[in-house]
């Protein structure tokens, strides 16, 4: 197994608010390995962004703050580093790429200067270099007239080209990890796929480690290598990605993929919706988060929060149908079985999609 | 950008054009005239009429005026003898503009400082002493705070000289008088502005690259939040050297203010229309700049034409 670089325990993260304490990242556990592309699904509200966003302490705090856990790189927790601690790793040890290109560019300031400012106050690195690796990270990322380009604002740039330098901004330091927090989400699908294919020619090149926040299950089978998949704050599935296609073991995770239409649903097909709402964050469910839209759920799964569950070695599931005495259930989980290898290409399609 | 300017100098001497004509109509349009003096005989006065022209027809006077105009002569002052509208526009006006830039300057300065620390210190005692300062200053009219900072500056403690306009300590009190308002109206602008910069995803991009606190501040949060305060500056502009004829009479300084009211009491019709346009000219010209000079700061408007 590759070396861990990133290890979050336990942590919880919440907001103060006028309506009181939003609960928003509930006591979540994972690790990051080197080189890897570890994918985060889940729907909106699920605490996605802002777990990954503790990583860089990106959340305001105030009104957020943490009530537990750590997040250990290179031996120290991050939770507990000072601004200027953080300062050293923000921009070249971790990399962030934000969601919306459109408003995550400064207006008045060059492009370039944005790419080389990470460099600002680094004695490492002298003005001029800065610039030539501005420069050489814009030609990276596939920007053509790196020159022109440098000298432009935000404003005269296209949506493609503005995450192109987004991606350019967290690339430019080298870090070891990148976060891409749905990188692609406002971007047409022609876009979105060279943007993707971007990040996984990085990854591989410079063995970067990539933590990639999507809704797109597509997204993710064709990526990533492996799954964590969060709902109401917590994670309630992880593992590698075909075991949380092939093997899925919690019922949401089954909805999710049971949800998503492709080009070969055919017309008359029902897509199955998942029922229902997420769970109120103010005053989370004391037990499963996912139980009152479970068709599955048992007494138990509203009285108490399940454990972690090993599956298979890597593969982990938060959910009482795993435990020895729930009854045998079986899950929807390759969905239609016959289809399946259409809606989620199979490790062997990938393979050759990429040899294309 | 060449364009832009171009456009911009076009309304603004369209502009000036349209004021000299209302004025001109409306200034006619006051009943008397400047020779009602009853103690004046008939022929005395239809002398007076034919030197200063104002026998021949209102067309006729009109495009007299306006080629005068071209040429930068505002023509006789009707109540002062032998003295242009020129000349004492050039002895009355570099006061006003003095105090003006002055106070200008001054509430532009204190206004955007205060409004950045004011945010900086969103809901504690810092910024809720500037909320009461702003609350002051908008409310209170200019005359009040003059004649206030007159009584304890000058009269109680004696640190300033309480009236004209000699030397720097002669400028201070009317300056801040003239300034207050306007310094808290930009210091709330700048205020509000800040706090919503701050929740823009740029700056957390900017924070994400792990740059100083004080360059996201500066670099990121300031240039982006000055732009509604560049925006309101021409209208502010305006305001400020409107108020000073107030000021000038509670602190009698020999400005414009006196010479305006005075004329249009005597209906001395070259004074008003020279010091109405002479000033418009001014406004407008400030607008001008105000406007071109948001451009600059902001990239987005310089590219659209």
């Amino acid at each position: 197994m590759p070396e861990i670089i990133l290890e979050v325990k336990n942590l919880e993260f919440s907001f103060r608010t006028y309506g009181g304490v939003v609960k928003a990242v509930r006591d979540i556990s994972f690790d990051v390995r080197k080189g890897e592309l570890l994918g985060i699904v889940g729907e909106s509200g699920c605490g996605k962004s802002v777990s990954v966003q503790c990583i860089l302490r990106l959340n305001p705090e105030p009104p957020g703050f943490f009530e537990g856990g750590e997040i250990l790189y290179k031996g120290k927790d991050i939770v507990k580093m000072s601004n200027r601690e953080l300062r050293k790793i923000r921009g070249v040890e971790i990399g962030f790429i934000f969601q919306d290109p459109m408003t995550s560019l400064n207006p008045t300031m060059r492009v370039g200067k944005q790419i080389e400012e990470i460099f600002v106050g680094r004695k490492e690195v002298s003005r001029a270099e800065a610039k030539q690796k501005a420069l050489e990270i814009l030609e990276l990322v596939g920007i053509n007239e790196p020159e022109r380009r440098y000298r432009q604002y935000p404003h005269e740039l296209s949506g493609g080209m503005k995450q192109r330098v987004m991606i350019a901004i967290a690339l430019v330091g080298q870090p070891g990890i990148i976060i891409a927090d749905e990188p692609t989400t406002s971007l047409d699908v022609t876009i979105e796929a060279q943007i993707l294919d971007i990040l996984k020619e990085l990854q591989e090149k410079f063995m970067t480690s990539i933590i990639l926040i999507t809704h797109d299950l597509g997204v993710v089978a064709k990526m990533c290598d492996r799954v964590l998949v969060m709902y109401g704050g917590k994670i309630v599935e992880e593992g590698p990605v075909n075991a949380i296609f092939y093997e899925t073991a919690h019922p949401y995770t089954s909805g999710l993929i049971q949800s998503i239409a492709t080009l070969d649903t055919s017309r008359d097909e029902e897509l199955v919706p998942i029922e229902g709402t997420p769970p109120d964050l103010f005053s989370p469910p004391v037990g499963c988060p996912f139980a009152a839209r479970c068709e599955y759920a048992m007494e138990i799964c509203g009285m108490m929060m399940p454990d972690r569950t090993q599956v298979t070695p890597e593969h982990y599931s938060a959910c009482w149908l795993l435990h020895e005495y729930a009854p045998d259930v079986e899950l929807p989980a390759v969905v239609r079985t016959t289809e399946a290898e259409e809606i989620t290409p199979s490790p062997e399609q990938v393979e050759t999609e990429e040899r294309v | 950008m060449g364009k832009y300017v171009v456009k911009r100098v076009g309304i603004s001497l369209l502009t000036v054009l349209v004021l000299v004509t209302v004025v001109f109509i409306l200034v006619r349009l006051m009943p008397g005239d400047p020779f009602s003096d009853p103690k004046m005989t008939p022929t005395v006065k239809e002398n007076l009429n034919a030197y200063y022209g104002l026998d021949k027809p209102l067309l006729q006077q009109y495009t007299t005026f306006l080629g005068n105009l071209m040429r930068g002569d505002f023509g006789y002052s009707m109540k002062y003898q032998n003295q242009t509208v020129n000349n004492l526009l050039r002895q009355s006006f570099p006061y006003s503009l003095d105090l003006g830039i002055r106070a200008l300057v001054l509430s532009l300065s204190l206004g955007l400082v205060f409004g950045i620390v004011s945010a900086r210190n969103r809901g504690n005692k810092i910024d809720l002493f500037f909320v009461v300062v702003a609350v002051i200053g908008t409310s209170v009219p200019d005359f009040i705070v003059g004649a206030i900072l007159q009584y304890f500056f000058a009269v109680k403690w004696g640190l300033f000289p309480i009236a004209q306009y000699k030397g720097l300590a002669h400028t201070i009190l009317p300056s801040i008088a003239l300034g207050f308002y306007t310094m808290t109206s930009v210091s709330r602008i700048m205020r509000a502005s800040m706090l919503e910069v701050v929740q823009q995803d740029y700056i957390k991009t900017a924070r994400s690259k792990g740059i100083s606190n004080f360059r996201i501040t500066w670099k990121h949060q300031i240039r982006n939040a000055i732009m509604p305060v560049v925006t309101v500056l021409g209208p502010t502009v305006a305001s400020v050297l409107t108020g000073t004829f107030v000021i000038e009479s509670i602190f009698a300084i020999p400005g414009m203010g006196k010479y305006y009211v005075e004329s249009v009491q005597n209906l001395d019709y070259s004074m008003i229309l020279g010091q109405t346009v002479f000033y418009g000219i001014f406004l407008v010209f400030a607008n001008m700049v105000v406007d071109i000079a948001y451009g600059f700061v902001d990239p987005r408007i310089r590219i659209a034409k």
